[in-house]
This record gives structure tokens, sequence and C-alpha cells, in this order.
């Protein structure tokens, strides 16, 4: 398998992510997630605007996509602790987020996540965290 | 014959955010400052599909959105609110099979800022899945106090 193809088989193995409807492209070691709008998605119906739950969700989740590609898909890595910024409301269109990873240190990795949708220099949200990048109950 | 009080129009705007439906998620209670809600337990929300723990997004919005009905519940009105931001610090994986509760709680209203403390829990709340902290933005006028509502 591709790295391409195994992103896609593992994003289809998480029921959430299917929930959702995030799938992910990978260019090289740039990965986007692509979450397609879905009317469940919306959380205020007056604006209408994405819900800020599930954006939180979708960023966090391309940290993990991410920081799982830098490891070669083997761990699920596990969040410690997430910072989400509102920017701007999800209007009901496609939204797009890449991941950075500042630092993969043995046991924990902190990356920083954009959201966007029209614009990639007008992100709609951002999130910054640490995240767990071994098993604690591993042995050796 | 009376209107309806705060708490019959968040349970009305709940049923209206097609998030909250898709989750199934539900007020529990709605005290003072403070709101609990639950997302029951569902296989299509597990994040882990080898240990069967729900999603961490799932937690995430779940907090995110008690986090905005207690802000509605310390004004006593409904009004526009827009998240600053969300923090969200996990303490363990939800237990596999039983439902995530949140309780947040309100704790300080400027006139255009609310801020909010939130738990997750499973089993106790004492023993929590996870924590936030939360900023809101009013973003606009807070509608007229409704009556209180019968406690």
């Amino acid at each position: 398998m591709t790295p391409a193809e195994q992103l896609d088989a593992t994003l289809a193995r998480i029921p959430y992510a299917r929930f959702l409807g995030v799938r992910g492209e990978l260019a090289g070691d740039e990965m986007t997630l692509i979450m397609p709008f879905s009317p469940h998605l919306i959380g205020n119906i007056v604006l209408p605007a994405i819900h800020g739950g599930v954006l939180g969700a979708f960023l966090e989740m391309t940290a993990l996509a991410q920081l799982s590609i830098a490891q070669g898909l083997t761990r699920q890595p596990r969040p410690i602790d997430v910072t989400v910024e509102y920017l701007r409301s999800g209007r009901p269109i496609e939204s797009y987020a890449r991941a950075q990873i500042k630092r993969l240190g043995r046991r924990v990795a902190n990356v920083h996540v954009e959201a966007w949708q029209e614009a990639r220099s007008r992100p709609i949200a951002a999130l910054h965290g640490h995240f767990h990048v071994s098993p604690s109950d591993a042995s050796g | 014959m009376t209107g309806p009080t705060v708490e019959d129009l968040a349970l009305q705007k709940m049923r209206e955010c097609p998030q909250a439906v898709a989750l199934g998620m539900e007020t529990v209670s709605w005290e003072g400052p403070a709101a609990t809600l639950r997302v029951p337990y569902k296989p299509q929300l597990v994040g882990d599909p080898d240990t069967g723990v729900i999603a961490g997004g799932v937690v995430t919005t779940l907090l995110d959105h008690a986090c905005g009905q207690a802000v509605m519940a310390a004004l006593g009105a409904p009004a526009p609110i827009a998240t600053l931001d969300l923090r969200i610090d996990y303490m363990r994986a939800a237990e596999p099979g039983l439902d995530v509760f949140a309780r947040a709680h309100c704790y300080k209203l400027t006139r255009s800022i609310a801020f909010v403390r939130a738990t997750a829990y499973d089993r106790d709340h004492d023993d929590p899945v996870a924590t936030a902290q939360a900023a809101f933005m009013l973003t606009g006028p807070v509608e007229a106090p409704l009556a209180e509502g019968a406690s």
C-alpha cells in the first residue's frame, strides 16, 4: 500500500471519521484532510455555521493523522491537551486542514493545525496541542 | 399562562441543532449558571476501532455545546455567542459502551465575554474523562430575561 492508500484505509476504518465524512489527500509528506459540507455538521442554523465542536474534532483528527504518517501509521497517537482558537465562523462549504509537527519527541509531540475554507490565508480555526506518541502501557 | 423558560428555549435550540441531533445529545440538567449534557454511546462515534473508545472529537463537541448552554443558563436568556477558544485536557479514555456526560459552569460574565469551565465524565464526575476551559464572545444583544423556570 502507498502512504496515500494507507491514509485512506486508516480514515475509512474509524467510524467517527466516516460520521464527519472526512477524507485525506497526501502530496509527499504534506497531508490535507478534507471535510465536505454535510447538513448534519451544522451547529447554528441561523447563520448557518458548522458546529465549533466539529471544527475542533476535525483539527484534532488532522493532528492525529499527521502524527500517524510521521510514525509510519503504526501506532495510534492520543491527545493530552489541545487548545482550539476560533477565528471565523465555518460556512456551509468544504473545509480543509493541515498540521505541522513542531516537535516529535520520544513520548510527546507538539502539533499545530489550521483549518480553512475559501482561502488558506483566512483560517477559520486553529489548534495547538500535545499528543502521546507511544502507548503508555508499552513494554520495553 | 406563562411563556417558555430559557430552559425550554435551550432545549428547543438543541432540537434545532443538526449536529446535536446527529450525536443524540440531550440536556440532563439545567441549574443556575450550569448545564449538564449527555451523548449516548453509539458505534458510529467510535474513534479507535481496536478498543471501541468514543472519539475525542465527540467529547470536544459535547464540551463545546455544554459550555454554550451554560452561558445561556447564566445569562437567563438566549443570546448569540461565538466561541473564542476552547482548551481541553484529556485525563483518560472514555469507557467503551458508556454514555458521556459534560457538566459546564459559567463562572464569570462580563458585558461582552463569558468564561466557562466544564468536565466530561462517564461513571463519576470526580473521575473525569476530560476537562475544558472556554471563553465566549457575546456577539449580540441579550434578549429580555424570560420567566424564571420552575425549579
